[in-house]
């Protein structure tokens, strides 16, 4: 099974000051954390597109353009791209020309986005919110279908014949659709050969059985061939070595974050007892020591038979040196005992599922 | 008076819709979900997401249904048809949240967005209940009555009857219900309100809705 990494490019705090640090240097810390985890055998890498001062992550291509040179193995995506407010043309020629850069480790993820401040920044309007998704999703997919483009719709100017490249060795580039439960997406996700990432941020995790199910069916009612239906899942984490250090110090900035988001959206942010009841057993939130995120993992794959976890530990103005260790952890910890654990039965499993 | 309750109709198949199916579901009402699609196109959905809850038509759905439940983006109201709601007992679990869903010109002035959807289903027996709880809450915290651990769940409306009908199918779903009166209480537990996605019993509740009622009157 595969263990990543993804971040919105959260900002740092002044160590002397406590203010806010800069964009520019949280931008640099990113790239540095790419190349760690790729240092320290994680799987994954992607970068979710944010435009606020607390998290500036706003072009990930040109971030992972960087990585591209500077890393090995690490497969470098977004998470998620907001394809509701890009150019869909404009999308896939970054991500080719990341593909190329990086010998074919490039991946998009396209999602609505939970994040809305790219509407207003690009001239769009959220009343049409699924409207967009939906007709840019559709041009993405021809896109990467063919090297010339013959399509019309409503949000941009019709494409007759055109030619969008460069093109991927690999004939295409994965194109996952991101979700955060709601069960059409789901179903639109199986029914178009997709495959699908889940973001779990809340609640309990295994509440998504159901939904990959929901995909599964879909994608097999479509006669979507096995290989390509395929189920990721995204979540807030921590590994510390001491379990419970871990989780007081992920506590702190995951309620800072939850503040923050509380403040825009009009919710309280949830008490303490709320974090700790799902930064444990079936919970979404996986903070803890190297063996109980392994144990964690391990058993949210009995009941969604995903084939890559990867996880947001930068939040809430988290120090960088903490950041570094814990996806030090990730990579040196957590994924052998993964790799342990599952062995070949996931792969097994994971064919079982897709028959 | 008060009708005896069976049938639960819901309207969306969304994360709050399918939440909604199954608890009422495992309390035994019957179920029936719509949505925009032909009923057979979300029947797969259902099988998978709400096992024994069936798909109907929009019209059927509210011909059919004891409550029926509004829990679609609230960006839709106006799609809904006021003439196939007369007289119905409606719930309304939908919020007007600007930053996820945009603004909406209607809903700017209105202190409480409930008060704008009665208005254009002018005939329904409105009730606004579950919007003050997260989707994946609905599911994971109901419990027994009695039991120490079981939340509450302000209700209002402008329908005594129909206020009473919808305690009583939230009472088996699994959570205290609170009587806060008219509609135009419901702008208590809205966005940005105290009670809005936090955890109360029902001795709070009633207390929050008490002194947010005093503040108004005062």
């Amino acid at each position: 099974m595969e263990i990543g990494i993804y971040s919105f490019g959260d900002v740092q705090k002044d160590a002397t000051t406590g203010e806010l640090g800069s964009t520019a240097e949280a931008t640099r810390n990113l790239l540095e954390a790419i190349q760690l985890a790729d240092q320290v055998g994680l799987d994954y890498f992607g970068i979710g597109e944010h435009h606020t001062r607390e998290m500036p992550a706003s072009a990930a291509t040109v971030i992972l353009g960087a990585a591209a040179a500077s890393t090995k193995n690490i497969k470098l995506g977004s998470a998620v791209t907001v394809l509701s407010t890009d150019d869909p043309v404009r999308v896939y020629q970054q991500f080719a020309t990341l593909d190329a850069l990086s010998n074919g480790r490039a991946e998009i993820t396209a999602g609505r986005g939970s994040s809305t401040e790219s509407f207003p920044l690009f001239g769009h309007s959220l009343n049409d919110y699924d409207a967009l998704y939906a007709e840019k999703l559709d041009l993405l997919m021809l896109i990467n279908e063919s090297e010339s483009v013959t399509w019309n719709g409503k949000f941009r100017p019709a494409l007759n014949k055109a030619q969008v490249v460069p093109r991927p060795d690999g004939g295409s580039l994965p194109i996952w659709l991101a979700t955060g439960g709601n069960p059409q997406s789901s179903v639109r996700a199986g029914l178009n050969g997709l495959p699908i990432s889940y973001a779990i941020i809340g609640g309990q995790a295994n509440r998504f059985a159901p939904l990959a199910e929901l995909y599964r069916r879909a994608a097999a009612q479509a006669g979507v061939a096995p290989e390509k239906i395929k189920v990721s899942v995204a979540s807030p984490g921590f590994v510390g070595e001491d379990a419970a250090k871990a989780k007081d110090f992920f506590w702190t900035h995951w309620h800072a974050v939850m503040e923050q988001l509380g403040k825009i959206r009009g919710f309280a942010p949830p008490p303490r007892f709320h974090y700790d009841k799902e930064a444990s057993g079936d919970g979404a939130l996986f903070a803890g020591s190297p063996e109980e995120i392994a144990e964690r993992i391990v058993k949210l794959h009995g009941s969604l038979g995903h084939m890559r976890q990867f996880f947001q530990i930068d939040v809430g103005q988290m120090p960088h040196r903490e950041y570094l260790r814990s996806i030090e952890l990730f990579g040196t910890k957590v994924k052998p005992l993964v790799d342990a654990a599952l062995g070949d039965k996931a792969k097994a499993k994971e064919a079982n599922r897709d028959a | 008076m008060t009708p005896e309750i069976r049938s639960i109709g819901i309207l969306g198949a969304g994360r709050v819709g399918t939440a909604l199916a199954r608890l009422a579901l495992a309390a035994g009402y019957e179920v029936r979900v719509a949505t925009a699609r032909p009923p057979h196109e979300i029947a797969l959905l259902l099988e998978v997401m709400a096992p024994g809850a069936e798909p109907l038509s929009v019209e059927a759905l509210i011909a059919t249904s004891d409550i029926v439940i509004l829990a679609l983006p609230l960006s839709k109201y106006r799609e809904l048809r006021p003439e196939l709601f007369a007289g119905k007992i409606v719930i309304d679990a939908m919020n007007y949240w600007p930053p996820t869903d945009g603004t909406i010109e209607d809903f700017e002035r209105a202190a409480s967005s409930s008060e704008i959807v009665q208005d254009h289903l002018a005939g329904a027996r409105l009730v606004r209940a579950f919007n003050h709880m997260g989707y994946h809450e609905i599911e994971q915290e109901a419990r027994p009555e009695g039991d120490p651990a079981r939340r509450a769940l302000a209700v209002a409306g402008n329908d005594a009857d129909a206020r009473a009908a919808v305690s009583g199918f939230i009472d088996r779903l699994g959570y205290d219900p609170i009587d806060a009166g008219p509609l135009m209480a419901s702008r208590n537990f809205g966005v940005g309100t105290t009670i809005f996605g936090a955890a109360f019993d029902r001795t709070e509740m009633a207390q929050l809705l008490a002194s947010a009622h005093q503040r108004e009157a005062a």
